[in-house]
């Protein structure tokens, strides 16, 4: 087994020592901090994207956010202004056929008025016609009028009867 | 490996020949060959084959991992994908079995990581060499980490690490063998840490250059057999090949947190 020459020990030793050592600090030195930095570099460029798109997504948020506050209110604006519109309406109107239903119990009541006037015009003439028709019914029958008084008397009493 | 195994046959033929069978000796492969003969203060520190691979699994490395995030984009491509999957894989792997303090010690569990996996793959590459197929090299890495680890230890928590020995619980007659028991346990560590890694690496080349053989040997009419197994065996090693690197780091992490942790 050539492993067990004790002469080629020292040699390998040797050079192993060599290489190595130099092999470690060459990666100390040089290849270790220059991968480190790349892939911390890199963790941080990750690290801030993460941070940047967080940042966006949470903007994004308050935008949705304050525009739904917007439209929320927008709405209940629109609602109360609608609201107003119509109690305003709706008071007018009801102003407006107060006066109407004022004007027409005036109307009524003027034509009421009017009936009754003439109702009782009416009546009067009903009583003159009566007379006269009464006093010519009687003249026709006992050949002499009758006094105008005693006619309107018997026709009054006739009527109420 | 299949390559090495034709080439053996090619080139040196039977100079290796194992025991008169005519085959190719497997453990050929992982003899150490001398490129450059170096003495340093009187240390042999000759620049051999497994020296060779080292420098390039450590220059691979370095290669893939500045080549990959040159342009460090936000958004990666493949091989930037890739490098930063590797540093995420094992940043998981110790924050998962350390913790966050544990992250002091990601470079070198990651430096380990890679080390030992670029070495087990770059096995599997034909004429290749496998480091990590020799146990003075795993020893090595587990030695260190087992002497690392209990250095830590003791600094963290001063000599109430030795708690770490004697479990909670048990019935005092029973100490005495359990605290034995748990100090075994402890020093085997880097001895099952190595050699779990050697072993298999030098099984799996073994075994390649076994059936690698076969193939040759068996010819045209049998050699197909062996030619499949070695495909799908091929595709078993590579899996171990990152399974072990795997072990090997996660284990590390594991008595890591031991000695961070005490439990």
């Amino acid at each position: 087994m050539p492993q067990l020459n004790p002469l080629d020990w020292a040699p390998q030793l040797i050079w192993l020592l060599v290489t190595f050592g130099v092999l470690y600090l060459l990666m100390v030195w040089i290849a270790l901090p220059r991968i480190g930095s790349v892939i911390e570099t890199r963790a941080a460029h990750i690290a801030a994207d993460l941070a940047a798109a967080e940042r966006l997504r949470r903007e994004t948020e308050e935008a949705i956010a304050a525009y739904e506050q917007a439209l929320a209110e927008a709405k209940q604006k629109a609602h109360a202004i609608v609201e107003e519109g119509r109690v305003k309406l709706k008071a007018e109107t009801d102003a407006e056929r107060a006066k109407l239903d004022a004007q027409l119990a005036a109307k009524g009541e003027e034509a009421e008025a009017r009936i009754e006037k003439a109702k009782v015009a009416a009546m009067k003439d009903v009583n003159a016609v009566a007379s006269d028709v009464a006093a010519d019914i009687v003249k026709k029958l006992i050949g002499t009028a009758p006094a105008k008084a005693e006619v309107d008397k018997a026709v009054s009493a006739a009527r109420k009867a | 490996m299949i390559g090495a195994a034709y080439a053996e046959e090619a080139g040196h033929g039977g100079g290796h020949g194992g025991g008169g069978t005519g085959l190719p000796d497997p453990m050929h492969q992982f003899e150490i060959k001398r490129l450059i003969e170096l003495d340093v203060f009187g240390f042999d520190a000759s620049f051999t084959n497994s020296a060779l691979f080292m420098v390039i699994a450590a220059a691979l490395i370095t290669l893939f991992t500045v080549f990959a995030m040159r342009k460090g984009s936000l958004v990666p491509g493949r091989l930037q994908s890739v490098a930063e999957m590797s540093y995420e894989f094992v940043a998981g792997m110790v924050r998962d079995n350390v913790g966050t303090e544990g992250m002091k010690y990601f470079p070198f569990i990651f430096t380990l990581f890679m080390f030992v996996l670029a070495l087990n793959m770059l096995g599997m590459v034909p004429y290749s060499f496998t480091v990590t197929s020799h146990i003075i090299v795993t020893f090595a890495l587990a030695a260190f980490i087992f002497i690392a680890v209990t250095i830590i230890g003791f600094w963290k928590h001063g000599i109430k690490f030795l708690k770490f020995f004697v479990p909670s619980g048990v019935p005092f007659v029973m100490l005495p063998l359990l605290v034995v028991i748990e100090v075994i346990s402890y020093l085997t560590r880097p001895v099952s840490l190595s050699v779990r890694l050697f072993a298999n690496m030098m099984a799996g080349h073994t075994m390649l250059k076994v059936f690698g053989s076969f193939v040759v040997a068996l010819g045209l009419l049998g050699g197909w057999a062996a030619l499949a197994f070695m495909v799908a065996f091929t595709g078993l090693e590579l899996l171990v090949a990152f399974l072990q690197a795997y072990v090997f780091a996660i284990l590390t992490c594991i008595y890591l947190n031991d000695a961070l942790h005490m439990h």
